[in-house]
């Protein structure tokens, strides 16, 4: 089995590219040493100094609080805007909606978070709303990104699932309401499911977009970690990660779960 | 009177194209009958419109003698078995077959009571809390079967019911549905583009052409009298000859045969079973008879088709049953001849 042999390493090397940074990185934040890349004995001192530095802790709760009302949000509009591509038929505009609906995907970060910004200052502005940059802005610009994912993920589902599903039920005497409560929803709930979570680490993790929208009150995780890296690093940066590695990682295995195909 | 479902004048356009052409139709009380035609003959939108699932833009549609054109799916006592089974996916086999029931609002203790009965009626008895993943495909039908008549509809609509099964399961699932619709008393109303299906399992058959109905009858009488060329060819097995009538006659220059036989003037076409074509020991002389040379041999179990092309260069399909010998190798000259009775006349 030669090939099987081959495939093997590839695979390895593969992996060993994507997975060794940041199994390193999961191993230092356990190292006892002041340096952060020279290992010193085992040792959970980091994260208690990471858990007393009031900070990283407020940021880190800041980001969560973002990051579960920007999947919110983005769950809201972007399931509406699926379930309007996989089942209005050929509206008129319906390409440019896709197209539009996507665009957070392929466009470049720094296209989207300077665009928002100038959104939001020519709003307050003209409306006074949102007053100044902060947690808000940010949390609105999560969501315009994470609607992108959500109506991607529902427009999929609902693409693969058979479209007489819903006529069987009003055939069956569930007006449009109820087929929609009894049988589209329960059929996208894994999709929407699966959408948040992907919105809600999207946003945990974004320094660009929100470097460009957030304020002084809006000092998410990513960004304060950002200013820390600059003065320097501390160990404390590596147990961060660690936790993050832990948190994001359980997050995609729960996507992945959610997605599965079913059989049949 | 009488009938339950009409069909007046019942027109649907899709941008340009004519789905339905001012259709009428009557289907009876309890019959089974089958909307037969090719794709864009109009036969799945006519099933979605007596569904609901399309509005006509003319002409009305009546239950009962009542206009239901403007009910909601939701609303009619008509229910549909879709060609998908288009099976709720995240409920088991007994919440799917109870789903309408519950809409209905019927009490837990009878609905528990019908969906028992339901799965009985189609074999399925222990398969309530299996998933429709985990069915196969005879199965599903099943279960979509049941789901449509736990409603105790007055008709029951068909989608290509038998499309998406294996040949060996065809027949069988056939035989069931006609137990079932003798044993409910429903009228069952089959759409499908197989004319071996429609004439094995309907009363009455309608074959449709462009949005209008090409003919309407008992199976038999479609298949031994077709009313048209259309008719004679798209039920497949008859020789359709082209010519002009005549004196009584019919002479069909591009087969060089002369057929003699009930010809009213006005007749464009005739059609010849294969079945009624024999082949002759000595040369007949005159009409309904032609020589010819065999082109080819299919054996088909109890008989064998052959492809006998006569002089005049028109091929005509022959079935030789097994009974009369072996039949003639392939390039050998034969004699073909028929009685003038099985000569069938098409004026259109």
């Amino acid at each position: 089995m030669r090939r099987g042999r081959a495939i093997r390493w590839a695979m390895g090397l593969g992996f060993a590219f994507l997975w060794a940074p940041i199994l390193l990185l999961v191993a230092y934040a356990f190292s006892a040493d002041r340096i952060p890349y020279q290992w010193g004995g085992f040792s959970l001192r980091w994260f208690a100094a990471l858990a007393a530095n009031e900070r990283l802790v407020e940021a880190a709760l800041l980001s969560l609080r973002i990051a579960a009302g920007a999947a919110s949000l983005a769950v809201l509009l972007g399931g509406v805007a699926g379930w309007a591509l996989a089942r209005f038929g050929p509206f008129r505009g319906r390409a440019l909606f896709g197209a539009l609906i996507g665009a957070p995907l392929v466009l470049p970060e720094v296209v989207t978070g300077l665009s928002l910004l100038l959104l939001f200052v020519a709003l307050e502005a003209a409306i006074g709303w949102p007053a100044g940059r902060g947690a808000t802005t940010v949390l609105l610009a999560h969501a315009t990104l994470g609607a992108a994912f959500v109506a991607v993920v529902v427009q999929a589902r609902l693409a693969e699932a058979d479209r007489s599903l819903e006529e069987a039920a009003m055939d069956l005497g569930a007006t449009p309401f109820i087929a929609f409560r009894t049988v589209t929803l329960p059929l996208v709930a894994p999709a929407l499911a699966a959408g948040w979570l992907l919105a809600f680490t999207l946003s945990l993790d974004d320094v660009v977009i929100a470097s460009f929208v957030s304020g002084p009150a809006g000092t998410t995780l990513p960004i304060a970690l950002f200013s820390m890296l600059r003065l320097g690093l501390t160990p404390e940066v590596n147990a961060l990660g660690a936790v993050v590695v832990l948190g994001v990682g359980a997050m995609l295995g729960l996507v992945v779960l959610l997605l599965r195909p079913r059989r049949g | 009177m009488g009938a339950l479902l009409s069909a007046e004048a019942l027109t649907k356009r899709f941008g340009a194209t004519v789905a339905l052409d001012a259709l009428d139709l009557d289907i009876a009380e309890g019959e089974f009958f089958a909307l037969l035609g090719g794709s864009g003959s109009g036969k799945s939108t006519l099933l979605r419109i007596i569904a609901g699932f399309e509005a006509p833009d003319a002409g009305r549609l009546l239950l009962d003698g009542r206009d239901i054109s403007a009910t909601p799916p939701w609303a009619r006592p008509v229910n549909m078995m879709f060609q998908s089974y288009a099976l709720f996916p995240h409920l088991t086999v007994a919440d799917n077959v109870a789903y309408g029931l519950r809409r209905a609002g019927v009490a837990a203790a009878e609905r528990a009571r019908r969906v028992g009965d339901a799965l009985a009626m189609v074999g399925l008895e222990g398969f309530d809390r299996r998933r429709p993943q985990q069915l196969s495909g005879g199965q599903k039908q099943r279960v979509a079967l049941a789901r449509s008549l736990v409603m105790r509809p007055r008709l029951l609509l068909l989608d290509e019911p038998l499309g998406a099964l294996d040949a060996g399961l065809r027949e069988r699932t056939g035989f069931e549905l006609r137990a079932l619709q003798r044993e409910t008393g429903a009228a069952f109303v089959m759409v499908t583009h197989d004319q071996e299906e429609a004439l094995a399992l309907a009363d009455r058959v309608a074959l449709l052409d462009g949005g209008r109905i090409a003919q309407v009858g008992p199976p038999r009488a479609i298949y031994e009298r077709p009313a048209s060329r259309f008719v004679a060819r798209f039920l497949g097995a008859a020789n359709v000859l082209e010519g002009r009538a005549a004196d009584g006659r019919f002479e069909s220059a591009e087969a060089g045969i002369t057929f003699a036989g009930e010809i009213p003037p006005g007749t464009v076409a005739v059609a010849l079973r294969p079945e009624r074509i024999a082949i002759l020991a000595t040369p007949g002389e005159g009409p309904n008879s032609v020589r010819g040379r065999v082109e080819d041999v299919a054996f088909r179990g109890d008989d064998s088709l052959l492809l006998v092309r006569t002089e005049a260069g028109a091929v005509l399909r022959v079935a030789h049953a097994e009974e009369d010998g072996a039949p003639p190798a392939r390039g050998a000259d034969i004699v073909l001849g028929w009685a003038a009775a099985d000569v069938v006349a098409l004026p259109a």
